[in-house]
């Protein structure tokens, strides 16, 4: 949505832009404060990843060094949480994206004639955002425990195995971080597929190509901005969650993601520099990620 | 971001799609027989009934006379709706109070400079645009944990002490860029005549901001706070990070999801969701209204 904003913003007719002194006084309490507590924290980050424990300190207590190894241990000690934070995000992304897209093309396309279903169906995709995110996440702890009618039921048609467990594996974590991120995939597939000219799918249709083929070659094209923003809005926060995976959710020992070892090593065995030096890690990951799916996908002007 | 935080995002979305765009008009449906046309309602329905199970049982489990933990179903009462606050001492409560003033100042702050950036960025030339889009986009495409440990690190190496304060500071962080793409949709759409006419008519710049100019923007302002609050209420992994001893209502959750979350957490979580699906469904139905009234008179 944020990104699609973006992007349409600046397309409007404006009256010519003034250059004024007001700018600045607009501009300068805002931009301000993003440099005061935005980048100015990613600098320190990025100065605390380099920190050395202090020689007589107590634990929790570094001094400023250029110490690169800190890199080298944490990706020698969680490289499988590096892996796992970028796999689950990366399958939950997909998963995401093959559940919204029928949604998003009812909603946008199939009930664009008739508004009072369209918003009602709108509402709705953004009911959960209206509960707790983390009460969300712990009911479906419980609907899909080893307890639950769900999976008692499964166990007894004999498509689970009897001593499986659902919560604490990969795929409880999966499922988790997709049905959280549901929503953020299927509205800007919404809004681009709601703007979507049918006339083109008619055309193609009139050319002798099969449904099949103008979902492929026309439907999918078009909607790329919605599918391009959709898929980071899911994949960034997913990549960088950590509540899903946690052991108290759905997760168990064996499926920590990043943002569980980064809390972890800050907030209880206070290793501030392991911490920050995998955060460093996730956010160039990431930019460098979004940078090139950004430019392959052909959507350049989303920044 | 964060996941639950751009959630807000749609909440800023609905209140500005009233920009009516001339869509393409749907022509005539090709018929489908049998299956075919079935297949995508049904898959539609089943979709939203799974989307809907998490907040049915939040809402049924509200209900559960639960004693310590509240996972077995064990009867039906109305009591934890009637004594919310008389848990563990009110902590429920007092997580929740916390959470609503957070929400309330990082979403005054938030708001006032957003809308201001925004202003600036539609209606001004100034240099350096480009590096300003982007440090305005690059907190929506941080993940949370970076916010939250980086203003940790900051406030560590100032050493500041982790308080309301803290949370504040870092909720407002986060919900200005979403602030300044919600409000600059709004000015973008603004007819600069209507304020020219405020100056042919000898209005001071400040009579024309505030007479003309700020009650247009107004539905994009507010629809801005609305997303902030929304961001900052449900935000658990930047607030954890910088919230010292204080506790929120989802770090509540989250401590308390080891030994179990008492029924009155559903409770207030049930009440919000009550709270704010009336709102979004009376402006979505007084918008409608409106713009029926609208195609009566044109």
């Amino acid at each position: 949505m944020a990104f699609a904003a973006f992007a349409t913003a600046e397309a409007q007719p404006q009256a010519p832009r003034k250059r004024s002194a007001i700018a600045l006084v607009l501009l300068a309490p805002g931009i301000a404060y993003l440099v005061l507590f935005f980048l100015t924290p990613l600098v320190s980050l990025l100065l605390t990843s380099l920190q050395v424990q202090s020689e007589f300190g107590d634990i929790g207590e570094f001094d400023y060094a250029f110490n690169w190894q800190n890199y080298v241990d944490v990706v020698t000690s969680y490289w499988p949480h590096i892996l796992r934070s970028f796999g689950y995000a990366l399958v939950a992304t997909v998963l995401a994206l093959v559940i919204s897209y029928p949604i998003a093309y009812f909603i946008g396309v199939k009930a664009r004639s008739k508004p009072l279903l369209q918003g009602i169906l709108l509402v709705l995709v953004i009911a959960p955002f209206f509960i707790s995110f983390l009460l969300r996440t712990l009911a479906w702890k419980q609907v899909l425990s080893d307890e639950s009618f769900i999976i008692t039921s499964l166990k007894a048609l004999s498509l689970m195995a009897p001593d499986a467990h659902f919560t604490g594996t990969p795929f409880a974590v999966i499922f988790g971080l997709t049905y959280n991120f549901i929503p953020f995939m299927t509205l800007p597939l919404y809004t681009t597929l709601e703007r979507l000219d049918l006339r083109y799918l008619e055309a193609g249709g009139d050319l002798y190509a099969s449904p099949a083929t103008v979902f492929r070659k026309v439907t999918v094209p078009l909607s790329m901005p919605g599918i391009v923003a959709g898929t980071l809005l899911t994949f960034i926060p997913a990549a960088g969650d950590y509540v899903n995976a946690s052991r108290d959710f759905l997760g168990g020992p064996g499926t920590q993601m990043m943002g569980n070892v980064i809390e972890a090593n800050f907030l209880v065995l206070l290793n501030y520099p392991a911490a920050a030096a995998l955060s460093i890690i996730l956010m160039a990951a990431i930019l460098i990620l979004v940078g090139i799916y950004v430019k392959r996908s052909g959507t350049e002007d989303l920044l | 971001m964060s996941g639950e935080g751009q959630a807000g995002a749609v909440l800023g979305g609905l209140a500005e799609s009233e920009q009516l765009e001339q869509r393409p008009q749907p022509t005539r449906d090709r018929p489908r027989r049998g299956l075919g046309r079935w297949l995508l309602p049904t898959y539609v329905t089943i979709a939203f009934a799974f989307l809907m199970i998490p907040i049915v049982y939040t809402f049924v489990f509200s209900f559960n006379d639960s004693v310590k933990s509240n996972i077995a179903w064990r009867g039906f009462t109305f009591d934890k709706w009637l004594n919310v606050c008389n848990v563990e001492g009110g902590a429920v409560c007092q997580a929740f109070g916390n959470s609503i003033v957070i929400g309330l100042v990082a979403t005054v702050l938030a708001t006032t400079l957003g809308t201001m950036i925004a202003i600036a960025l539609v209606r001004y030339r100034f240099r350096a645009r480009s590096a300003i889009s982007l440090l305005l986009f690059l907190p929506m495409a941080t993940p949370e944990v970076v916010l939250g440990a980086g203003l940790a690190a900051q406030f560590l190496a100032v050493g500041v002490p982790k308080d309301m304060v803290t949370i504040i500071l870092a909720h407002t962080m986060f919900c200005i860029s979403f602030v300044v793409v919600t409000v600059k949709a709004r000015v973008a759409s603004l007819d600069p005549a209507l304020e020219e006419a405020g100056r042919d008519l000898y209005g001071s710049p400040s009579q024309v901001f505030w007479r003309v100019t700020f009650p247009l923007l107004l539905p994009g302002i507010l629809a801005a706070a609305l997303l902030s609050f929304a961001l900052s209420f449900d935000d658990f992994i930047i607030t954890n990070f910088n919230s010292g001893s204080v506790s929120t209502f989802p770090k509540y959750i989250y401590i308390s999801a080891a030994r179990g979350i008492p029924a009155e957490a559903n409770v207030i979580a049930s009440a919000v969701f009550l709270f704010a699906m009336i709102l979004v469904i009376t402006v979505q139905v007084s918008r409608a209204a409106r713009e029926k009234r609208l195609a009566k008179l044109g």
